[in-house]
């Protein structure tokens, strides 16, 4: 079965397989140079903007700041997490995690 | 590089017109009653996303993750007004099924919100409860029909219309005329997005037109010798998303005989014209930043209306002081006004808008005791009761009610706004109406008024949906998050010097990402350093408009106090914040009518 992903409310949740999985305003880490000049991104999610499944991987790019430097924008693809093919259950990335847009973020748990 | 926030949202879902498009509007009171008679668990798993979305053209909201089960639900009462009976029915549908698993540690068991479009709203309600629910309200006239959902909202405007001494046209008829005809009309359920009206008569601005997507604002044309009474036009007005516009002019002036064609044919103009494709991009503001005042007017003209439209007429707007910050005004209806039949109105401050649901049951006693035919909700969350006639003033204002909820509050009890929050908002960052509430006792018990302040407005807003309308305040607080001693705490963003009246103006944002334990720091530090460096009576919006950004981010700093904060950490990660054990697995979600949990598969 395709992993089936889409945003509710405005793009505060994400749903996986009919159930809300992910929300915004949660501080992540990111690795990047193209958001901010921070060495680390200290980055507070506020809504997402496009949301895929690739394969079992669920990603979004998400509008947010750096609550560091204050600079806003909308990341590149972050990965949120993945499905279990099996069980269809969802594991999200670990909150401590450091993310990287557009590969696969460290160990989802 | 950082990718503009604009291109991207271009990209946004579609699933909720398809939805829609599936079912949407009446006959989704059905499917609501079968669901309801049904149990919360015959709603099929992989169909809730849709049918929730569905279900708030009927006014109910799905709460937030940990509450599953329970809804909020919305009643859209025209410019706030009430019946003593209609607000004694909702006490006591708050009383008898707005009740959860935890209580309130401010409010207690029951409750109703007051909200800022003057509507009301109620939490924790069961759907097997919701056929009970509409019956009570229906029974007395109220209804939460598009209450929610993309179409006509509840409208807007001063609920003393017709009774306030000092107004141009008593709007009231307009609006019921309004409303009898846009809600549950075929042509205009599905929009592409939501369609917030605001309908104005009186010199104050009470309408707070500017913000909404159609305004028709108290205006004066002169056509040969003759001097009509009527209304301009604004369109395209809001706040959410940190995309707040202004609505917009479009030189149109409406006679109140008209004002229905008018509203018809721009709100069939938003149907046919905007985006439903792209929900980020749907508002009505967009659209006329897209095509200007202009081409709005002209397609209006041309596919919209059949008679030939005037252009505007002389608007009143100098006399606007309704949150206009004004030193010379009261920004708000708090307090005893005259009315036109020489009988009063006596407008009662509402901390945060909520109130115990046995206090709405007093409330509407005492109106009915009192001879009133008319409660009023304001959009600044607060409460009128009319008809209050000379002789009985005194006694009226003497009632132990009013001790709670008084005429003559403190200055920062009276000014606060707050959202609903973490408590059971999807989208807000932070905790919101509790917290409002122990700022403005701190601020009440630790700050001196400014000399000659009666009103300070602080709109405390938990995410950008905007709707405890932030950037329309003296002091601004937008949820955040930020880190402090290295964990993630709740925040705000401070903006100063926002308000609507003749020249309205955005909030500037001056502090960003302020701990919201340092945030009644803040403000007594600014307060102070406004009350020191001030010329005689200056408004508060005026000093802050008096002064450049650098200028304004030297005014004052944050600062620990002794206020505490509760609810520092996130709140939003909890089932229900004010659990005795929050965190999300305790919570009892989904749970049957009497909120013992359902069994589930896992």
């Amino acid at each position: 079965m395709p992993t089936a992903v889409h945003q509710l409310d405005d793009g505060a949740w994400i749903s996986v397989n009919d159930s809300r999985e992910v929300t915004v305003s949660d501080l992540w880490r990111l690795a990047t140079d193209d958001f901010c000049s921070c060495s680390l991104t200290d980055f507070l999610s506020e809504g997402f903007v496009e949301v895929a499944a690739d394969g079992p991987h669920v990603e979004a790019r998400v509008a947010g700041q750096c609550i560091r430097c204050g600079a806003s924008g909308v990341t590149g693809w972050l990965t949120l997490g993945r499905v279990d093919p099996d069980t269809d259950t969802f594991y999200p990335v670990d909150q401590g995690a450091i993310r990287r847009p557009n590969c696969q973020s460290a160990d989802p748990n | 590089m950082v990718i503009g926030a604009a291109h991207v949202l271009s990209h946004m879902p579609t699933k909720v017109e398809r939805w829609k498009d599936e079912a949407y509007g009446m006959e989704i009171r059905d499917h609501l009653e079968r669901f309801a008679s049904e149990g919360f668990q015959s709603i099929p798993e992989d169909e809730r996303d849709a049918w929730f979305e569905r279900f708030k053209w009927w006014g109910l909201y799905h709460q937030r993750k940990g509450q599953e089960s329970y809804f909020m639900l919305r009643v859209g009462t025209p410019m706030g007004r009430m019946t003593p009976e209609q607000l004694r029915t909702v006490g006591e549908v708050a009383r008898e099924y707005a009740t959860g698993p935890v209580d309130n540690p401010e409010f207690g068991e029951a409750y109703a919100d007051f909200t800022t479009r003057q509507s009301i709203q109620l939490h924790w309600i069961d759907i097997e409860d919701v056929p009970a629910v509409f019956d009570e309200l229906e029974s007395v006239g109220l209804s939460t029909m598009q209450a929610c959902g993309d179409s006509w909202r509840n409208i807007v405007g001063s609920p003393v219309a017709g009774r306030d001494a000092d107004e141009h046209v008593d709007v009231w008829p307009i609006v019921q005329n309004l409303h009898d005809r846009f809600k549950g009309n075929d042509l205009y359920t599905n929009l592409p997005r939501k369609w917030k009206v605001a309908v104005t008569g009186d010199y104050r601005g009470a309408g707070q037109g500017d913000i909404n997507d159609l305004a028709f604002e108290p205006a004066v044309k002169e056509v040969g010798d003759e001097s009509a009474e009527g209304f301009n036009v604004r369109v395209g007005g809001g706040l959410a998303r940190k995309e707040p516009r202004f609505a917009r002019d479009i030189d149109v002036f409406c006679r109140p005989e008209n004002v229905p064609a008018v509203a018809a044919g721009l709100s069939g103009l938003f149907r046919d014209y905007g985006d439903r494709e792209d929900r980020f991009n749907a508002r009505m503001k967009f659209l006329v930043d897209e095509w200007g005042p202009e081409k709005v007017r002209s397609v209006l003209q041309e596919e919209y209306v059949d008679y030939e439209l005037p252009t505007a007429g002389e608007d009143l707007r100098d006399e606007y002081d309704y949150n206009a910050g004004r030193a010379d005004a009261p920004g708000d209806y708090v307090g005893v006004y005259e009315q036109r039949d020489g009988q009063h109105f006596v407008g009662l401050s509402v901390l945060v808008g909520r109130m115990a649901a046995e206090d709405v049951i007093e409330l509407a006693d005492l109106a009915d005791a009192y001879g009133s035919e008319m409660i009023g909700l304001t959009q600044r969350q607060n409460v009128i009761v009319g008809d209050i006639a000379d002789e009985d003033l005194s006694a009226f204002l003497e009632e132990p009610l009013l001790e709670e909820y008084s005429p003559d509050p403190h200055p920062f009890m009276r000014g606060s706004i707050a959202c609903t929050g973490t408590e059971y908002c999807s989208l807000s960052i932070v905790e919101t109406k509790n917290r409002m509430v122990r700022y403005a006792r701190w601020l009440r018990d630790n700050v001196a008024v400014p000399e000659g302040v009666e009103d300070f407005h602080i709109h405390l807003s938990g995410c950008t949906a905007s709707c405890a309308q932030p950037q329309i305040a003296d002091i601004s607080l937008r949820g955040m998050k930020t880190r402090k001693d290295g964990d993630a705490v709740e925040a705000f963003d401070v903006g100063l010097g926002g308000g609507l009246g003749e020249n309205p103006r955005f909030a500037d944002w001056i502090e960003m990402r302020v701990p919201a334990d340092e945030v009644p720091g803040y403000i007594a530090n600014l307060l102070e350093t406004y009350e020191a460096e001030r010329e005689d009576s200056e408004s508060f919006r005026s000093f802050v408009a008096g002064r450049d950004e650098s200028e304004l981010a030297d005014l004052a700093d944050p600062e620990e106090t002794s206020y505490e904060d509760p609810y520092l950490a996130n709140t939003k990660m909890t089932w229900y914040p004010y659990a005795e054990d929050d965190a999300m697995s305790a919570s009892p979600a989904p749970t049957d009518s009497n909120d013992e949990p359902l069994a589930t598969d896992d």
